[in-house]
């Protein structure tokens, strides 16, 4: 299937608008201006006469954003996401498209679970929703999936996320498939004997509290074996939510030697480490990779800006508030991310002048997109509208009016943040607009 | 009624803090050498004692440590995590604190649940263990037992000796200690060394029991059989005792040792040495019920108005 065509977007009335003196900002087009922004039948540009105007004195617009790891809980979950709450969400975070993880109950294994998912989209969907199969079946990490026959049928990728692809052997032959398939590979990288009892970041915090460390070589050690196999098989992989400075200094090592290897790192992983777990509330605080250590989270950002890590996924992973009402050592691994990821990004990264506009926008949009051989957002003349429209002088508090997503175990709840996505314009209909 | 203070924490403390109840603590010792041992202060109080993981020493101690004040006590023992159980912790405790009990004294075998659990009461919470994280009664009660002993917490040096890793009595004690001027040593096997120990504890760190020379005290953690063998952090009992485990042969003179029991004797603590007036493992326990005593009281009184004095004159009155 060609790859627009893994996208499913619920269908619907295309938008008009125009944008009347705003910045337009879209580094991977090379575009940086301030001027009217067009979007005539779902499409930029043509002519403005008679459309609803937007005064865009103070705002940016740029190409919507692409989060190619989000979990959807579809099918078994929908009681904390489905996917019109979950795409409502994105939507509401200023992204154009997501893919979704295969770990739900049961998980998206074979062709049945991904035309089932793609037909709920097509009736759910407000942006574009991909879907991402399983490497394995059920994801327990012995025996493929129908690659070929998912391919076809409009897999993203593949993913075992939530669980390695343990066995070496199987994994390799995985990559051997790729051959074939022609999928990416995204993976959730942990050795799991080295991350055995872990509950949060191994190191000086761990030992203070006595909570299970979860240590930073148990990630780095699977992508080091990931990245060699690649290599020897030719194939192309995408390391999922990079958390620690080893893995990046794996990633890097394995891009100077020419192997196909992407990688990704969430807002929460740039932003907040162990230190912040000390009231153990897992709600806001227990996810899997852990916040580690203020040294890995520097590594992260300066691996962002000089792009060894390709871009930013925000890992959404929703949550009822009875499942995390837990123990920290008991409570599931995850927090949400798709409607704070850029104002968190921005307040804490652009505003103090650690990350530059243009970085960021890049990282979420045309960078996200290209790790999954997505259509790339763009605000070219021409090109289907897929855009956002950002407030970079608004504030708000996050949690105050509520969540798009059914769940609202965000690792940001209650932060002042500034920046806010005020339209977004999602395969030419109009998605989100406060 | 009003949300209460809570003892979750040793780090909740400050120094002054632990002097008010080791100084209560010591009253309250006086009132037990009397021939009758019950005072009236908590009369109409109640306390729900709920143990998730099984304890002998610290449930006995909290239960008559709340008796002797006169509180009603209830004694709740829910096996198993809450997961496993099939109500959830948050439901255990709603269904506890709708008997508006003043204090829950909660112990569990995860780290972080006595924090969940405040979360859903209004009760005062002591924390008597969560998993590996915290245990600060132990903490005080191994306070007040040195502070009898030794005189003096300010420049004494303990070492923590053994399986550090699974310890919350070497956690809460190493935080403790510090907090009062101590100088505090973990010496364990390097796998039973928690990595960062040193840096999240600010804690000396040696992987060598010849370094235990130079502690007053030595205190021997409990090592628990299924840390051994198979999959284990130490090849065998046998090993652990001969690399690690404390005897007179590795004291020297004046040293004092300590344990919170229970102990595996001939594993981190020989036999003889276990018998000897050498360890202060029963001054730990006399110790450990006249503390609780004392959080109790602290909790359930004004803060400002504690001086040790309206105690015993409180109690004398009544």
């Amino acid at each position: 299937m060609n790859r627009e065509s893994v996208l499913v977007q619920r269908p619907g009335p295309t938008a008009s608008v125009v944008v009347r003196n705003a910045r337009l900002l879209d580094p991977a087009a090379d575009i940086d201006t301030t001027g009217d922004l067009v979007v005539r039948d779902g499409r930029i540009g043509g002519d403005p006469t008679g459309l609803h105007e937007i005064d865009g004195d103070g705002l940016v617009v740029v190409p919507g954003f692409v989060d190619p790891h989000v979990h959807l809980r579809t099918p078994g979950r929908e009681d904390t996401e489905d996917i019109g709450s979950g795409s409502r969400a994105a939507a509401a975070g200023g992204y154009v498209a997501i893919a979704a993880m295969p770990n739900t109950d049961p998980p998206v294994d074979d062709a049945q679970d991904l035309v089932r998912l793609r037909e709920l989209a097509a009736d759910e969907a407000v942006i574009g929703v991909g879907f991402i199969c399983a490497i394995t079946k059920g994801q327990r990490g012995s025996e493929l999936t129908e690659a070929a026959e998912l391919a076809e049928l409009g897999a993203v990728a593949l993913s075992d996320d939530g669980h390695p692809v343990s066995n070496a052997a199987v994994f390799r032959r995985a990559l051997q498939y790729q051959h074939l398939a022609h999928l990416p590979l995204t993976l959730h990288e942990e050795d799991m004997d080295l991350s055995a009892g872990g509950a949060m970041h191994e190191g000086a915090v761990s030992a203070r509290l006595g909570v299970g460390g979860i240590p930073a070589v148990s990630e780095s050690v699977a992508v080091a074996r990931d990245i060699a196999l690649a290599s020897y098989e030719g194939a192309r992989i995408h390391i999922c939510h990079v958390s620690a400075l080893e893995t990046v200094e794996e990633v890097r090592l394995g891009k100077a030697r020419g192997v196909h290897v992407t990688a990704e790192v969430t807002p929460h992983h740039l932003l907040l480490i162990d230190e912040d777990c000390e009231d153990l509330d897992p709600a806001t605080r227990k996810m899997n990779p852990p916040l580690r250590g203020a040294n890995d989270r520097d590594a992260l950002l300066a691996a962002l800006v000089d792009g060894t890590l390709d871009c930013i996924a925000t890992d959404h992973a929703p949550h009822g508030a009875s499942e995390k009402e837990l123990p920290f050592e008991e409570a599931p691994f995850g927090v949400t991310g798709l409607e704070t990821a850029f104002a968190s990004l921005y307040t804490y990264l652009v505003v103090p002048g650690k990350l530059p506009l243009e970085v960021l926008v890049e990282r979420m949009s045309a960078d996200a997109a290209r790790v999954l051989d997505l259509p790339v957002p763009t605000l070219a003349d021409g090109a289907p509208a897929n855009l956002t429209v950002l407030d970079l002088g608004a504030t708000w508090v996050v949690g105050t009016d509520g969540f798009q997503s059914k769940s609202r175990n965000s690792a940001f709840l209650g932060a002042r943040l500034t920046g806010r996505v005020q339209l977004t314009i999602a395969g030419g209909q109009l998605a989100w607009q406060r | 009624m009003s949300a209460r203070r809570s003892l979750i924490g040793i780090g909740d403390l400050s120094r002054d803090d632990i002097t008010r109840l080791l100084d209560l603590g010591e009253r309250f010792a006086e009132v037990m050498s009397r021939d009758i041992k019950k005072v009236p202060t908590l009369r109409g109080r109640t306390i729900i004692n709920l143990f998730f993981e099984s304890s002998t020493r610290t449930a006995t101690s909290f239960e008559l440590a709340g008796k002797r004040l006169s509180a009603d006590v209830i004694n709740v023992k829910a096996s198993g995590s809450s997961v496993e159980k099939g109500e959830t912790l948050k439901d255990t405790i709603l269904t506890l604190a709708a008997y508006k009990p003043d204090v829950l004294v909660i112990r569990h075998a995860a780290a972080g649940a006595v924090a969940a659990a405040a979360r859903y009461t209004d009760a005062a919470v002591v924390n008597a263990g969560d998993g590996k994280h915290e245990h600060p009664t132990q903490a005080l009660l191994d306070l007040y037992t040195l502070r009898k002993t030794m005189g003096r917490l300010e420049g004494l040096h303990v070492a923590f000796v053994g399986d550090v890793l699974h310890s919350r009595v070497a956690r809460s004690g190493a935080i403790a200690l510090q907090t009062m001027g101590a100088e505090v040593s973990f010496i364990a096997p390097p796998t039973l060394l928690p990595r960062g120990s040193a840096e999240g504890l600010g804690v000396h760190t040696s992987y060598d029991i010849a370094d235990i020379a130079d502690a007053d005290v030595v205190y021997a953690l409990r090592m628990q059989h299924e840390r051994m063998g198979e999959g284990g952090f130490v090849p065998s009992l046998r090993e652990y005792a001969t690399q690690y485990g404390i005897g007179h042969h590795r004291l020297r003179e004046g040293q004092r040792v300590m344990h919170a029991g229970p102990m595996n004797r001939g594993v981190e603590i020989t036999d003889q040495l276990a018998d000897d007036p050498t360890a202060l493992v029963t001054a730990q326990v006399e110790g450990g019920m006249v503390v609780r005593m004392a959080v109790l009281y602290d909790l359930l009184s004004d803060p400002q108005a504690v001086r040790s004095a309206d105690v015993v004159s409180h109690m004398v009155a009544a």
